[in-house]
């Protein structure tokens, strides 16, 4: 268990910079996930913290020493693999001892751990099986058990789910959590995928395009992006996302003009200058559906998915204005028919208002 | 597919009747096998022949050897060539001969060792039987050291493989494994060597083996061929397929270059490994001009050496030299018959998505 500081970290393959300088601390026994579209650098950074990769600028401190020129066996960390990369020539006990004996660690004692990690993992009549003769999920346990036994200071895991079915995906992170919380270790843990980030995570680190977007609890980024694009990313599905121009702002309201000519009021004051673009974000669920005229905007349904216990609508404005399509949620079923028009009213304390650099104007006074 | 080899050996297109293409296919093949094994086949006859059914004309396939009786000739016993004569009735007897002189042979009738008949040697036929002229392989092995040279092939083929597949695999674990500056340009000068032949640099090679005094030791011949190009560059492009994934995982295992080299990238490459050893085996084996050049003294020779031996300026022992050529085919044939499952078995190709 160890505490990792990244100061202002730096990556660089020749001329292009991969990484723009990433701050991130992360305590003794949290379980923090990087998250970001592909691309974006956090397997990048996941594989400096391991060692596998240098560090072009800035310092990776683990419990306080700087450990950028140490290599990646000598750090005491664990990482468990997207591909799982088990030798393919060894057993699974043989695969999770091999670490271990590489520390000439005594006999009797890898036996031991080993054996625990399999039953902890369920894979103990699975000790002497090859790879190949393991399912997916299999593998992943085992992976995950070689990390195990070593006792690492912390554990690196890079997108370790991605290879399994959806059904597998769901079982495995549920594990995961409950690993955590068993054995307390430090984690990092990279994923494109913001579910298995929102449920996983003590915090969560956004990346996109080598930048560190936001860090924070899994609510607090959902309840309060710092921007635009941690407003898109983070929440599945995604927030509705208008543009607008600010007509006039006093210190409760705020009067908005929308594309084909409509206007809205916000009930909250903006610190800007009339005449300013914005972004209106509001997440599906805080936009409730009415018959005709009764709300803020009228929309034709395009498609409504019914989940069971909720139901999707993504209905887009009719008329010229390049008003986009909108996702609506609303618990419970609903039978909407394909082109029957609804009015949408937004719940306007729950909105974010954005600048058009796509940085934070004001969140609504709901998320206060 | 029914009826086990015939069916598997007479297998077509379709189950029914034989295409154009199937006739074409089978004839091609057994035109290949015929190519192939048709030398070896009459070399492993020829090496049972006796000396006297080598050069006879025309050849004949099988080794035969002419029937002797034993007859009792003037009081004394000999042993004669027996003959199918051809009488100037027309009947036809086996009769022994005792000479030759000119176009008339002087034969006996076994049965009737008393009455000598003089036949013109035209109307005579040898009578053959199928015999195995085993003496052309015990004569070598026993004269003339063979078991000698026997062991000191096997000896350099060992030592000179192991060592081979050592360096040449440690060279490619480096060239693969690797990232540093000047990669390319030392794989660069290292296949480039397969542009030397090895005439040019036999004369340098045999001044350093000289002063390193080397000549005449089995060394002289294991050493300086040891690493191979082509062995270093086949094992490279072998490790590059595998996934840098376990390089990385074995590193986060704490394992130290050398672990990564010999507990993990060795056993991967063993598909690779088997390829170098055949070739580096049959190289070995059949390597003659350096030995040829290091080696004076007989007791060192190897066996392609020690054929050669059998061929002097004015008369060449071809019953020897074949027989011997049998012995020096045959742990050839046995490692390539265990080794060559390795080449099309992939290990490495699982374990990894």
């Amino acid at each position: 268990m160890a505490h990792l500081h990244l100061r202002a970290v730096q990556k660089a393959y020749n001329s292009v910079q991969v990484i723009h300088g990433a701050d991130i601390e992360i305590l003794d026994g949290e379980f923090v996930v990087l998250v970001g579209p592909s691309g974006c650098g956090k397997s990048t950074l996941l594989r400096m913290i391991a060692g596998l990769e240098e560090v072009t600028a800035g310092d990776v401190e683990i419990d306080g020493q700087r450990v950028n020129h140490i290599p990646a066996s000598d750090r005491g960390l664990a990482m468990v693999f997207q591909s799982y990369a088990l030798y393919p020539h060894m057993t699974v006990y043989q695969n999770m001892a091999f670490g271990l004996e590489n520390t000439r660690m005594p006999k009797p004692e890898i036996d031991s751990r080993v054996r625990r990690a399999g039953e902890m993992l369920r894979i103990t009549e699975l000790l002497q099986r090859k790879p190949k003769q393991l399912s997916g999920g299999q593998r992943q346990r085992v992976a995950i058990g070689r990390a195990i036994v070593r006792d690492p200071k912390i554990f690196l895991f890079d997108e370790p789910l991605s290879n399994l079915d959806a059904e597998l995906r769901v079982a495995m992170r549920r594990e995961l959590a409950a690993l955590h919380h068993e054995i307390g270790g430090t984690m990092i843990y990279v994923t494109h995928d913001q579910i298995e980030a929102m449920t996983l995570a003590n915090r969560i680190v956004v990346l996109n395009r080598g930048r560190v977007e936001q860090i924070g609890a899994p609510l607090e980024l959902y309840n309060r992006p710092a921007n635009l694009f941690v407003a898109g990313f983070i929440g599945s599905p995604r927030m509705n996302l208008l543009e607008g121009t600010v007509v006039e702002t006093d210190a409760d309201h705020t009067l908005l003009r929308l594309p084909g000519d409509r206007t809205w009021t916000l009930p909250f004051g903006l610190d800007v200058a009339p005449g300013i673009s914005v972004t209106i974000g509001a997440r599906p669920q805080h936009i409730a559906t009415g018959a005709p005229g009764t709300g803020d905007i009228d929309v034709v349904v395009d498609l409504s998915e019914q989940l069971g216990g909720e139901t999707y609508f993504y209905a887009t404005p009719p008329g010229p204005g390049g008003l986009p399509q909108m996702t609506v949620h609303e618990l419970g079923q609903h039978t909407v028919a394909r082109g029957q028009t609804l009015s949408l009213r937004f719940h306007p304390e729950q909105v974010h208002v954005f600048a058009a650099d796509g940085g934070i104007l004001r969140h609504g006074p709901g998320h206060a | 597919m029914s009826g086990g080899v015939l069916g598997f050996l007479t297998r077509r297109r379709e189950a029914r009747a034989w295409h154009w293409t199937d006739v074409f296919t089978y004839v091609y093949l057994a035109l290949g096998v015929l190519l192939m094994f048709g030398p070896v086949v009459w070399l492993v006859l020829s090496s049972f022949k006796t000396q006297a059914g080598l050069v006879e004309f025309p050849p004949t396939f099988l080794p035969l050897a002419q029937v002797e009786v034993e007859v009792e000739v003037r009081g004394k016993l000999r042993s004669l060539p027996l003959f199918r004569v051809t009488m100037d009735d027309g009947s036809v007897r086996e009769l022994a001969q005792i000479r030759r002189i000119g176009i008339i042979a002087q034969m006996v009738d076994p049965e009737n060792p008393a009455e000598t008949v003089r036949v013109p040697i035209a109307d005579r036929e040898p009578i053959r039987e199928f015999r195995l002229a085993w003496s052309n392989y015990s004569d070598p092995l026993e004269k003339f050291n063979f078991l000698r040279y026997l062991w000191n092939s096997v000896f350099v083929t060992l030592m000179a493989t192991i060592i081979t597949l050592l360096i040449n695999s440690m060279a490619a674990f480096g060239l693969a494994i690797y990232e540093f500056k000047g990669r390319t340009l030392a794989l660069g000068f290292v296949i480039g060597t397969l542009m030397i032949p090895i005439t040019v640099i036999l004369v340098p090679v045999y001044l350093v083996v000289t002063e390193l005094g080397m000549v005449n030791s089995l060394w002289a011949v294991i050493i300086p061929g040891a690493a191979t190009p082509t062995g270093v560059f086949l094992l490279r492009q072998y490790m590059l397929t595998i996934p840098r994934d376990l390089i990385e995982a074995a590193r986060m295992d704490k394992a130290s270059e050398w672990t990564i080299y010999w507990r993990v990238v060795m056993p991967l490459s063993l598909p690779a490994l088997a390829v170098l050893a055949i070739f580096s085996i049959m190289w070995r084996w059949n390597e003659f001009l350096w030995p040829l050049i290091v080696l004076t003294r007989s007791e060192n020779y190897t066996l392609q050496v020690g054929l050669n031996a059998f061929q002097g300026e004015l008369n060449v022992q071809w019953h020897y030299v074949l027989a011997m050529t049998v012995v020096t085919l045959l742990p050839v044939t046995v490692v390539f018959a265990f080794l060559q499952r390795f080449i099309t078995t992939g290990i490495a190709s699982s374990g990894m998505k």
